[in-house]
């Protein structure tokens, strides 16, 4: 049960480092958004067997993390949280791509490469969108979704569940330290008692979420779910946009890795 | 200051289930009044306090603020001039930070962000919390919640201020702070709680509801004392004022009140 109530306050971790005053956490949440996506769009383009293309990218996140002083543990255990998944898609890989090829005398299948393609692929995405709320928070992204006109329905609908998801996970605290109290011998919860546990939940978290939508309606909510003013596009915003946008585009035009190397092996001779 | 004035005219409202909760009742709150409003649970208070600010809609009678009608069309006016707090601060706190809570109802009333960053420093500071601005409400402190609570409120600068259960979950200091807060008010407050000791000292006059009907109302000092009426009402008289508990003998206020 403690972990259910660890979970929550790990949850709000993400909100308590966006609030952090970095370099990175004052740049507009609207160019740290496109950042995020033009990076997004550009790790995914990579054929499945470019492994080596896809390395010059890890710089983002290590900069990103590094420049905002980010914990680098939490971030990594939220990244692991995804990984099984990723593992599940792509483990079958190695069974049905045999094809081998030789790397350095030692053969390889091409079915390994995928997989890792596809295992690295996901960690540098999860990693992003993870900075992107480390570093810029629920409210501000919200307001950076909105300056690009997205409707507001969907954007309310994105904060809502946010908000939603700890009330959900407050009850279920709740819940699971009664049931724990009176049932010390049982280590999870019996199935016999798995319905009426759900049903009282759903029942209560309607309720909750009833009081807490009225709270909003009392303080004037009509829909619209203001965080405040959007704050000036500076120069220095565009030229984070620009900087990063012109990095993504050479390391994907260019294999950088074997430039470097062949640049060394040239100096070398 | 008639815009102040809050009066009930003859409130009638039934549950869909038949269930009457609130039966003909009528009463006018005015300008700089505290009233406190008690009753047994299931009374009807919380569905009086519903229906004062709009959350539900009665099926016979009237709430006029002022001189307007509670209706879906009045609601953004009547929701700026009547703040409510909430009895559990968890429900109205629901924002990332404390200075984005209290920003809220005035961001939605779409002011001026530098005029929002002034109330909201002024609630915050009312309420002696301005420190806490930057902090997430979920790590306060049950005491902490509740001043964030009303300055979520005082922020939208309402002329009526209505409170169910202010004091309740509190420790006798948290509770002390919070009453020493909501005298040091100019609003007109509105006070629904179980705590009669705090209902004695914060409130001049009090209504007492019964079965979704109003049996008493009047002078604070003179309802509160009534053992009679208090006990038909599912209700007792406050603490300070019933017989010591070590000796037993009567409080002074009863006998200068010439009360048995």
């Amino acid at each position: 049960m403690s972990n259910i109530i660890n979970s929550l306050y790990n949850m709000r971790l993400l909100d308590d480092l966006a609030r952090k005053e970095t370099a990175i956490h004052k740049i507009h949440p609207l160019m740290k958004l496109l950042t995020t996506v033009v990076y997004l769009t550009v790790v995914v383009s990579f054929g499945k067997y470019e492994i080596g293309s896809l390395l010059p990218l890890f710089f983002y996140p290590v900069m990103v993390l590094a420049l905002a002083e980010l914990p680098v543990k939490p971030i990594l255990l939220r990244i692991l949280l995804v990984e099984p998944l990723i593992i599940g898609i792509g483990i079958l890989n190695p069974l049905f791509d045999h094809q081998v090829f030789y790397l350095g005398g030692i053969a390889i299948s091409r079915g390994w490469v995928t997989f890792f393609s596809i295992f690295i692929k996901c960690g540098l995405t999860v990693t992003a969108a993870l900075l992107l709320i480390a570093t810029t928070g629920m409210d501000r992204l919200a307001s950076a979704f909105r300056m690009l006109k997205i409707p507001r329905l969907f954007v309310l609908q994105l904060l809502l569940t946010y908000r939603y998801i700890s009330v959900l996970m407050e009850e279920v605290a709740r819940i699971l330290r009664a049931y724990s109290l009176r049932a010390p011998e049982h280590k999870g919860i019996h199935r016999n008692a798995w319905g009426s546990l759900a049903g009282q939940l759903i029942l209560r978290t309607f309720d909750r979420a009833q009081r807490v939508y009225e709270a909003m309606c009392l303080r004037g909510f009509t829909g619209e779910y203001n965080t405040g003013g959007y704050g000036k596009i500076k120069v220095w915003d565009f030229a984070y946009l620009l900087g990063w946008v012109s990095f993504f585009a050479i390391a994907k035009i260019y294999n950088i890795p074997m430039l470097i190397g062949s640049l060394l092996t040239g100096v070398v001779r | 200051m008639s815009h102040h004035k809050l009066e009930v005219k003859d409130l009638h409202f039934i549950y869909p289930d038949g269930h009457k909760a609130v039966n003909g009742m009528s009463f006018c709150i005015y300008h700089g009044e505290s009233v406190g409003i008690i009753g047994a649970n299931g009374a009807g208070k919380s569905t009086l306090l519903m229906l004062l600010m709009g959350v539900l809609f009665p099926c016979q009678g009237e709430v006029l603020v002022g001189d307007v009608h509670v209706t879906k069309k009045t609601l953004p006016y009547i929701r700026q001039r009547l703040g409510m707090v909430f009895q559990d601060p968890d429900d109205q706190l629901f924002m990332t930070t404390v200075y984005d809570d209290v920003a809220f109802g005035p961001r939605n009333y779409k002011l001026e962000e530098k005029e929002v960053e002034k109330r909201v420093m002024q609630a915050l500071e009312m309420v002696g919390i301005l420190h806490l601005k930057d902090r997430a409400p979920f790590k306060l402190s049950g005491g902490e919640k509740r001043a964030a609570a009303i300055a979520s409120v005082l922020s939208m600068q309402p002329d009526i201020l209505v409170m169910d259960e202010p004091t309740a979950g509190l420790d006798p200091k948290s509770r002390r702070r919070v009453m020493g807060l909501l005298k040091s008010f100019e609003h007109t407050r509105i006070i629904t709680s179980h705590d009669l000791d705090m209902v004695f000292d914060l409130c001049e006059r009090t209504i007492v509801i019964k079965a979704g009907e109003i049996a008493a109302q009047g002078l604070t000092s003179e309802i509160l004392v009534n053992e009679e009426l208090m006990d038909s009402c599912g209700l007792e008289v406050p603490l300070a004022l019933q017989n010591c508990p070590v000796c037993g003998i009567k409080k002074q206020f009863k006998q200068l009140n010439g009360l048995p």
